[in-house]
Formats: C-alpha cells, sequence, structure tokens
C-alpha cells in the first residue's frame, strides 16, 4: 500500500473525530475527549512495546506524575498559565521516566515487566501517602490553565469544545511526531534493538542510551497525555497510577497490533467502546472483558489486528494459522 | 524504642515474612520452572481468604476450613494449569500478562458475585486465641506466633521435597534445562502441573492464614501480587531460598519502616528493591 493510499482512510477518521463536538452533547464531547487522551497515551507506550521490544508494565505512573503535576503546580484560586505547566509537568514525568529508565533498562525481559510495575507502584504510594498528593481523594484543580499570551488569548481550555480540539490537535501532533521519529535514524536503532538488541551492540551502538532515550520520550508523551486528562476532568486521584491503569494502556496496545502508531489509537477506542458497551449491558462488564481478553489470548495470538489476515488466509482456502 | 516492642516488631516483621514466602517462594517457582509470569498469583492469595472465611462460617472452626480448603486449592490449580496455562508455555511473556490480567478481572467479578464486596472478619480459632504477657501493657498474641511456625514448617519440608525427593530433583532439572529433562524420559508436563498447583496451594494457605488478622476484603490479592513480585526480583527469578531471604528482608523493611517512618513506609520496600538492583541486577541469589 503507498503512503497516499493509506492516508485518505485516516484523514476520513479525522474529520469524523473532528465532527463530535458538532453534536452538541457534552457527553460525547467529553467521551470522546477521553478517549484521544488514551490513544495518545497508548501511542507513547507503543514506542516502548512496539517498537523498541520494552514491555513496560508501569507506563501509567508517568501519565499521573504529570496529571498530579498540573493540580499541584495550579494556584488554588486562580487559573496557572498553560504555557509554563504544560512542559514543566510533561518536563517532570519525562525526569521520572530517566531515573526510573536507569535502574530498569538494567534488566530484561521477565525482570522488566516487574521491576517497572514496581517502581510505578513506588510512585503511587508517594502520591498515597504522603501530604503531596492529597490521599486516597486525590486533588482538585479548580482552574484550568489559561492560554493567555502576553494577555491574548488563542483558545479557552473551559470551553468543551476548545477543550476536545485542543486535545485532538495533540494527538495530531504525537502521531506526526512518533512517526517522524520512527523515521529517523534513532527510531531505526529502536526497532533494531526489538528484533534483535545484541545484533545492534555489535554493530557498535550503544543500545543503553538509545533505550533510556526511548523510555523518557515515551514518559514524556505519557506525562502529556495526563496532563490532558487532569485539564479535562479537573481533578486527580492515586489510581491514575494503579496498575490497573498500566494493565489496560497495554491492553490498548495489543488490542490494537503492537508496533503501529494508528492500531494503538483504533485500540484505545476499542478498548473504551468495549469498556462502555460491556458497561451498559450488565454491572459484570470486569467479567465480560477479562473473558474477551483471555479469549483473545487463547484464540488469537495476533489480536484484533490479525483479525483480517486470518480472515483473508481462511477466504483464500490455505490453512489458517 | 525500648526491647519489647522492638520484640513485638521483630516477631511481626518474621510472621509477615514468612508469610509473603508462601505466596512468593509458589511465584518464584512458576516464573523459574515454566517461565510464566502469573499476574493471577495475588488472586489465589484472596481466593484463599474468602474460601477461609466461607468455610470457617459454614463449619464453625478455621481449621478445619484450611483442612478442607488445601485440596481445594491444588485441585482448583491443577484446573487452571490444564485448561489455561498449559496454553502459554511457548507463548510470549505479554500474552502471558495479558491472560493473566484477564483472569484477574474474572475472579475480582465472581468473588462480588458469589459472597459480596463487604470486608468480613474470620474468628481466630479458640486454642490459639490468646496472648504472651511481654510486660505489664505490652502482649503478643499467641496466633502470630503460629503461623510463623507453620510457616516455617511449611519452608523446610519444602526444602525437604526440593532437594531430597525424587519430585525436588526433577523440579530442579526443569528450572535448569527443560529440553533436557524431556529427552531423559519424563513426563515434564506433569511436573508442571503439580508445581502449579502447589504454588496456588501455598499461596491460598497464605490468604487462609492471614484472613484472622487482616480481614477478609475485596482486592486484597493485589497489593500482596505486588509485593510477592518485588521479592521475586530481589531474591532473583527461579530461587526458592532467595524468596525466603528476600522475603524475610522485605518483612523487616516494611514492619520496621510502618513504625520509623510512617509517613514513607509505603515506598521503603521498592527502596530496598532499588538498592538491590543496583547491586546484582538478578536477585541475591541466582537460580538454583
Amino acid at each position: 500500500m503507498n503512503a497516499q493510499a493509506s492516508l485518505i482512510p485516516k484523514l476520513v477518521a479525522l474529520a469524523i473525530v473532528a465532527c463530535v463536538p458538532l453534536s452538541g452533547e457534552s457527553f460525547y464531547i467529553e467521551i470522546v475527549g477521553k478517549v484521544l487522551v488514551m490513544a495518545i497515551f497508548a501511542m507513547s507506550l507503543d514506542l516502548l512495546v512496539g517498537f523498541t521490544g520494552l514491555v513496560s508494565f508501569g507506563h501509567a505512573a508517568y501519565f499521573g506524575i504529570a496529571a498530579y503535576a498540573v493540580a499541584i503546580l495550579s494556584p488554588e484560586y486562580e487559573a496557572a498559565n498553560l504555557w509554563y505547566v504544560l512542559p514543566a509537568s510533561i518536563g517532570l514525568s519525562a525526569l521520572a521516566a530517566f531515573v526510573i529508565g536507569l535502574f530498569v533498562l538494567r534488566t530484561k525481559g521477565i525482570y522488566f515487566i516487574m521491576v517497572t510495575l514496581a517502581f510505578a507502584q513506588m510512585a503511587y504510594f508517594i502520591f498515597h501517602d504522603t501530604p503531596l498528593g492529597g490521599g486516597s481523594d486525590g486533588k482538585y484543580l479548580n482552574n484550568k490553565p489559561s492560554a493567555s499570551i502576553f494577555g491574548w488569548e488563542p483558545f479557552d481550555l473551559t470551553n468543551e469544545v476548545h477543550m476536545f480540539y485542543f486535545i485532538l490537535a495533540m494527538l495530531v501532533l504525537v502521531y506526526l511526531f512518533l512517526a517522524r521519529v520512527l523515521q529517523s535514524p534513532f527510531g531505526r536503532v529502536l526497532v533494531g534493538i526489538k528484533s534483535n538488541e545484541h545484533r545492534m551492540q555489535s554493530l557498535g551502538y550503544f543500545t543503553f542510551r538509545y533505550k533510556l532515550g526511548a523510555f523518557t520520550l515515551a514518559g514524556a508523551l505519557g506525562g502529556l497525555a495526563g496532563f490532558l486528562y487532569a485539564v479535562l476532568f479537573g481533578f486527580v486521584t492515586p489510581e491514575l497510577l494503579s496498575w490497573h491503569e498500566s494493565g489496560n494502556v497495554l491492553l490498548m496496545v495489543i488490542l490494537g497490533g503492537m508496533g503501529n502508531l494508528t492500531g494503538a489509537i483504533a485500540g484505545a477506542f476499542a478498548f473504551e467502546a468495549m469498556r462502555e458497551i460491556f458497561a451498559d449491558i450488565t454491572k459484570y462488564w470486569q467479567l465480560l472483558m477479562g473473558g474477551v481478553i483471555v479469549a483473545v489470548v487463547l484464540f488469537l495470538p495476533g489480536g484484533l489486528a490479525g483479525v483480517p489476515g486470518r480472515i483473508k488466509r481462511a477466504l483464500q482456502g490455505g490453512d489458517a494459522k | 524504642m525500648d526491647f519489647a516492642s522492638f520484640l513485638i516488631q521483630t516477631l511481626n516483621s518474621l510472621q509477615y515474612g514468612l508469610l509473603l514466602f508462601l505466596v512468593a517462594s509458589g511465584l518464584t517457582l512458576v516464573f523459574g520452572i515454566m517461565g510464566i509470569i502469573n499476574l493471577a498469583h495475588g488472586s489465589f492469595y484472596m481466593i484463599g481468604a474468602y474460601l477461609a472465611f466461607v468455610l470457617t462460617s459454614a463449619t464453625g472452626s478455621l481449621v478445619m476450613a484450611i483442612v478442607l480448603g488445601i485440596p481445594l486449592a491444588l485441585v482448583f490449580g491443577a484446573f487452571l494449569e490444564w485448561a489455561l496455562f498449559s496454553h502459554l508455555y511457548k507463548r510470549d511473556h505479554l500474552e502471558q500478562v495479558l491472560l493473566t490480567y484477564g483472569l484477574i478481572l474474572i475472579f475480582e467479578q465472581l468473588r462480588s458475585l458469589l459472597v459480596g464486596d463487604d470486608v468480613h472478619g474470620v474468628a481466630i480459632p479458640a486454642f490459639l486465641d490468646a496472648s504472651i504477657q511481654l510486660t505489664e501493657v505490652m502482649s503478643y498474641p499467641v496466633y502470630r506466633l503460629a503461623i510463623s511456625v507453620v510457616c516455617i514448617v511449611l519452608a523446610v519440608a519444602l526444602y525437604y521435597v526440593i532437594q531430597r525427593t525424587r519430585l525436588g530433583m526433577m523440579i530442579r532439572a526443569g528450572n535448569d534445562d527443560r529440553g533436557m529433562v524431556e529427552s531423559l524420559g519424563i513426563n515434564i508436563n506433569m511436573i508442571y502441573r503439580v508445581v502449579f498447583a502447589l504454588g496456588v496451594a501455598l499461596a491460598a494457605l497464605a490468604g487462609m492464614l492471614a484472613a484472622p488478622i487482616s480481614s477478609v476484603f475485596p482486592n486484597m490479592g493485589s497489593h500482596v501480587l505486588i509485593i510477592s513480585f518485588v521479592i521475586v526480583v530481589i531474591g532473583g527469578i527461579g530461587s526458592v531460598w532467595g524468596a525466603l531471604v528476600a522475603a524475610l528482608i522485605v518483612g523487616f523493611a516494611d514492619t520496621f519502616g510502618k513504625v520509623l517512618v510512617p509517613e514513607l513506609s509505603g515506598i521503603v520496600v521498592y527502596v530496598v528493591m532499588a538498592v538491590v538492583l543496583l547491586w546484582r541486577p538478578e536477585g541475591i541469589l541466582k537460580k538454583g
């Protein structure tokens, strides 16, 4: 498929999503806004899991750190300036990812999964137990940041439609940015590390530095998602850092098929849609969700992304392996 | 801190560490031998605690509940291994994470359907419901001592089984080299099933023993799961003795952390893990 042919469906999907605020229903604007935030989050994790081959099970930490950073950095009775809190929150997440990366990237395989989880849990307890985070109730963000530049305000985040388009713009930017990064020599090395780290090392690359770079970048972009989440909903709780969130975002990446940025976005939509639909049918939605996950692993080893290929093979009469 | 309270905290640390060892030993064996990352291991602890609650209500005694509960847990473990985990051996870690994550959702929801979301207490058996007077104001409950004793007995039994029996020999061999064990004509799948069922039973037993102290509540497995991960990482994957040492370190760090730096108590254990990782990325004791 050439680049232009694959561009059209993406633009159509983007146009459809961009039409959501026309419905005028706050409920839909908020819920689709949330899905877009999760899509950014899923793309940031995909950089690690899908492209670099690092299965992080603690990615919610960076989401939560930036979310808390907005709530803590904003003054209580007035709005903070967006152009200060946005980079500051993302910077804090990136810093945390850098420091944690120094530790966790010393490990591999199962260790890496467990150690990323343990560090995320440490971050969870920092916000849960110390006065910094306001305990298990979390913290309110009373005033959404203002986008004012020397008195000129290009948009207003307290307006739900402006907020929605702000998130959508960020999603497109992150997508284009990551697509560019993956085309760059840096991105090529990451993909090389995924397929064979030893080979990259013998080619003379200091793979640790590249992995640390990817880990920090993923943390920063996860932080952007957390920032948007906090501004969208106006409050943060320690649960944002819980390992269930790390599990959910991992699920989104896998549902969409790893190593595929559009897939990560689709995975976020599929996951949230599943959650909404199951929660609508029954209050025991976790049972259905768990059942679907178990069934996908047992019967669809390639994730949902592998389904079209299976159908194609079945139709062509070959053996569908 | 005076001597009596130091003594009490030491005993508490031992008891907590030994209890964690029961959970972590199964986890580390399943990691080491089968190469499976099992997030649902904490759920077995939760299931054990709820079994203790339900069976104690039915039979009137925790001892009866444990006697009935252990075979149930063994059968449950063997069934899970047969139905689900046996399909995971050659899969990617990511898929193992997913499947076992799905299992947690299912177990928690079933728990909510069958027993509800309330917090329940479990009575301490009458013959253990006493305290040892240490000073005029401080005493130590006999039940906690009994837990420590049971755990020590089990640790010794586990040592005997693994180091001195034929089954243990096969388990150790499977830990080192699966292919070699298979080609020697040993049914590795049977060993996997036994080890998995044993791990489930140990975690469930830990839950049953802990039920009277910690009470029984939703999601009680997830905290234990993550602490057990930390123990496995500190001790080294697949090393039962590493798990024992690490569990005791974690028990002491957590208990004394709560007394000495209450605000940071949640973090102490993870700091210990970070230090160990810097010092020895493969854990204190390597496989073996």
